[in-house]
């Protein structure tokens, strides 16, 4: 009986998140087809593949400029970001004050508020300052953007470190450059590691901003994937390709860190 | 010139004073325990010394040194933490070492001085594992081994048998009784275990409500606790105290007739068992404890639904049953007596 | 010198978060009572509330409100109740089960932009996509998703997109799941069912409460996908609120009336944010 229930629930499970996941999988198929192919009909699930697609989308727009600016801003932005967020979050930690609680809240509060309701002030400030379509402007926002998730995670893992283990250090003689170098940096290597990707994953995918703020010069990946917006002739194994490109990495990456992703984004809500 | 000196120690969290004027000495190579109820200050207390709680009033000598105000890294203590607080990330050597790492100490004389204490507490073939690759025993002793390795001029215990289990406990109880027998350091060991506190210490501090209750050896503890709380926290089964009002008899039985209005105590040791109409006091078999080597017998004396309870201990295995008829006598001059307050009075 | 230290390090942080938070702010408010527009920079004068006026009275807004409260429901109770659904469906173990998380969990990470484009043209085309090919397999006309059901086609994106997020969130909380008390009940002779409603259900309440405040937030946002594929169209079928504000700043340049609707905007924000302060505040300490 119980090994019935067992098979039933395992067909269940994979149908439905093959179910799912078909979009992606499509996607993924249409990549490797060529554009006629892409188009067929009735839709092929078995083709020879080609990666003549990939080719064609640097002929279409220069991916690689595109790719390039995502990369920039999304690297540069994280490191900005854990930069300010570090020392804030380890001050709050082991420099608990009665107002701690209070900033930290304030600062999550920050990220709550819609983007749109930014947008013009910001829009309007970089273009009186000559920003429009630059790196700068885009990794500044990124930055200020994912800056209290960054504060909270740090904050949420440094103070995960033991304290009896942080006296433990002080008995043995460390002062608190000591601590810090000897027991608090190793330790909470994992925790920058993990902040740094949420912020790579968040500014890599970001949108909005990119949208907005950026178009030819500075635009990310995006907005490139953006640009398929309106048919242009046969253009699906393209768009597939490029988008695939565009998504990979972070999808892999949120394979290996999902539990600290998600953890990142409900502000430690759910434990 | 005592070693360590506490003067009128004083910590407040709040507007609770948790420890009240704390006065004590040490001497070198003394072996003290702080014992007490939880809540008591056994622990803050210890930290104090430590300098890892600040201290709020009085003052704290080491050796000719006032260490009141200094940085726990300057006062040459060590602590074994309860939950052994062992550096995650670091082996088990350079657990071991990171003080006298820290201290730049020759690399040559920290590999002698780790092997030593490693090889005293036989942890010398894990010296290259992490914490997480040990058992809770061996975790204990690498603690124990981070503070032999500076040779500090105190060591400090908190509460260390605790996480261990009962097996365990009682095995690891001898190793530090052994090994502080072998070094000879000064140690002050904070425990909520009075059977820790008797087998291991020089002198005993029972502490209640952050005030020190009596200071002695063990055995003094035992035989004199100078009020009720010391005479029942010390000693197991607890001794069996009994108000006078409730048991007006006692008095003659226990042969002190000029007992004043309060309590008496008298240890289950010092209960005899008689057969019915025998000893003089009559009372009612309740339950009976065989634990092997002792037997606990629970009576009740007097009548009704009031009963007090008085409870035996004896060597002799029983064949009474709960419910048999039975008379109790107290062994002559074995009482202690104690005013409405718990104070001590004194057997004229 | 120890009460220096933690303020120094904080202040970066502090600095450029209020500086972020503030400047856009004054400016808003500021934009929002002048007449503005990108066209014509140099004239700013005195609007008043007229902008607000205007915001609030354009036929759009209306619509825009509505649409918004229907995409976030629609996509709150969609991730909600399927996500409990695949929750409890991948909860116990059987085979594969790692690579089904890993499987379900990528929906999340593609950029809305990809995943916008995704469905505008290989699932949803009238024509040549796969949602089209199915309806024609089963005999059925192929829908116009885009055109006909514009703000469904919007829901189902974004539905998708935030479905895994919900499930991974329900999946943890799942795992915190009393086994004994379970088994207890079975004991007490509960059933399955009986089990989900009256043990289950009430564990996850509190992740399925998280789950809806972060959405509510981060779902009034939505802009990529509308971007990307209507345009808020057609009409204003599938405009949101956070749409409407970019079609009046950088499509009519009207930075004034723009300006008195992301103030809305943001008071609606606060409102959910609230809430959501609240319930983490309780789990901060």
């Amino acid at each position: 009986m119980k090994h019935i229930a067992l098979i039933i629930r395992t067909l269940a499970a994979w149908i439905v998140t093959l179910l799912i996941v078909f979009p992606l999988i499509w996607l993924v198929l249409t990549a490797f087809k060529t554009e006629q192919q892409a188009i067929a009909i009735p839709p092929q699930l078995f083709f020879t593949p080609t990666l003549a697609s990939f080719a064609e989308v640097n002929l279409r727009s220069d991916y690689l400029l595109f790719a390039r600016n995502s990369v920039i801003t999304s690297f540069v932005s994280t490191i900005l970001g854990l930069a300010i967020a570090a020392p804030a979050a380890y001050s709050m930690a082991f420099f608990r004050s009665p107002a701690t609680r209070d900033i930290l809240m304030w600062m999550l509060s920050t990220k709550m508020m819609p983007a749109v309701g930014a947008l013009v002030p910001i829009y309007v400030m970089a273009q009186t300052a000559g920003m429009l379509d630059t790196l700068p402007a885009l990794i500044i926002v990124f930055t200020l953007s994912n800056l209290p998730i960054m504060v909270w995670m740090l904050y949420s893992g440094f103070k995960d470190i033991p304290s009896d283990i942080l006296e433990a250090a002080r008995m043995d003689g460390a002062n608190v450059w000591g601590e810090f170098r000897h027991v608090i940096r190793p330790l909470a290597m994992g925790t920058l590691a993990s902040t740094g990707l949420l912020c790579l994953v968040l500014s890599w995918n970001e949108a909005f901003w990119a949208l907005n703020l950026s178009s030819a010069k500075a635009g990310t990946l995006a907005t490139l994937i953006a640009s398929y917006s309106s048919p242009e002739g046969l253009f699906w194994a393209k768009l597939s390709a490029a988008s695939l490109m565009a998504i990979a990495p972070i999808v892999v990456v949120g394979w290996f860190s999902q539990k600290q992703l998600i953890q990142g984004l409900t502000f430690g809500a759910v434990k | 010139m005592s070693f360590l000196q506490l003067k009128g120690v004083e910590k407040v969290f709040g507007d609770v004073r948790a420890i009240k004027g704390i006065d004590l000495t040490i001497e070198k190579g003394e072996f003290v325990v702080f014992v007490g109820p939880s809540g008591c200050g056994k622990s803050t207390l210890l930290r104090m010394i430590a300098g890892l709680t600040d201290i709020d009033g009085g003052s704290v000598q080491l050796d000719g040194r006032d260490i009141t105000h200094l940085p726990s890294s300057k006062r040459d203590l060590a602590m074994v933490f309860q939950s052994y607080a062992l550096y995650p990330h670091m082996s088990v050597f350079d657990n071991m070492s990171f003080a006298l790492r820290l201290a730049n100490v020759d690399k040559a004389v920290i590999k002698q001085k780790v092997g030593h204490a490693a090889e005293i507490l036989n942890l010398t073939k894990y010296l290259d594992r992490t914490p997480k690759e040990l058992s809770g025993g061996q975790r204990q002793r690498v603690a124990i081994g981070r503070a032999i390795v500076r040779a500090p001029k105190v060591f400090l215990f908190d509460e260390p048998l605790s996480n261990l289990d009962a097996a365990l406990r009682g095995q690891t109880r001898i190793e530090i009784a052994k090994l502080h027998r072998d070094l000879g350091a000064t140690t002050i060991y904070v425990t909520h275990d009075q059977v820790e506190a008797m087998t291991l210490a020089d002198r005993v501090v029972v502490l209640r409500d952050g005030a020190i209750e009596q200071v002695g050896s063990p055995l003094e503890l035992y035989d004199k606790p100078a009020n009720q709380f010391v005479a029942q926290f010390i000693g197991t089964p607890q001794m069996n105290v009994i108000d006078t009002a409730k048991l007006p008899t006692l008095r003659e039985a226990v042969g002190a007739t000029h007992a004043p209005d309060g309590f008496i105590g008298v240890r289950p040791e010092n209960v005899m068992v008689r057969p019915a109409g025998g000893g003089k006091l009559p009372a009612r078999v309740e339950l009976i404890e065989s634990l092997g080597a002792d037997t606990l017998i629970y009576t009740s004396v007097g009548h009704n639904g009031n009963g007090v309870q008085i409870v035996s201990r004896q060597a002799e295995r029983t064949s009474l049953t709960p419910g048999d008829s039975v008379g109790l006598d107290i062994a002559p001059a074995s009482f202690h007596l104690f005013d409405r307050q718990g104070q001590k009075v004194a057997a004229h | 010198m120890k009460r220096l230290l933690p303020r120094a390090l904080m202040a970066p942080a502090v600095v450029t978060l209020f500086l972020w938070m503030i400047v856009p702010l004054l400016m808003t408010l500021y934009f929002s009572a002048v007449h503005y527009n990108l066209m014509q920079p140099g004239e700013k004068t005195f609007a008043g509330f007229e902008n607000f006026e205007y915001f609030f009275t354009d036929p759009d807004f209306g619509a825009s409100v509505w649409n918004t409260i229907v995409l976030l429901g629609s996509v709150i109770v969609i991730t909600v109740v399927l996500g409990t659904a695949l929750a409890l469906l991948v909860n116990d173990p059987f085979p594969g089960r790692g690579i089904v998380r890993v499987l379900l969990i990528s929906p999340f990470f593609v950029m809305p932009t990809a995943n916008a484009l995704l469905w505008k043209h290989m699932m949803m085309n009238p024509v040549y996509g796969v949602l089209a090919q199915v309806a024609i397999f089963f005999g059925t006309t192929p829908v116009d998703w885009l055109t006909d059901h514009p703000l469904f086609s919007i829901i189902l994106m974004v539905a998708w997109q935030w479905l895994p997020f919900a499930c991974l969130i329900f999946i943890t909380s799942l795992q915190s799941l009393d086994r004994d008390q379970m088994e207890a009940a079975g004991m007490d002779g509960a059933n399955a069912f009986q089990k989900f409603w009256f043990l289950t259900l009430p564990h996850l309440a509190r992740p399925i409460a998280v789950v809806v405040m972060i959405e509510l937030i981060f779902l009034l946002s939505v802009f990529a996908e509308i971007f990307t594929t209507t345009g808020g169209g057609p009409g204003n079928d599938s405009t949101n609120v956070a749409f409407l504000i970019f079609k009046q700043a950088l499509m009519n340049f009207d930075v004034g009336v723009a300006s008195a609707g992301a103030l809305f905007a943001v008071v609606l924000a606060n409102i959910a944010a609230a809430f959501l302060i609240r319930m983490i505040g309780k789990n901060l300490d």
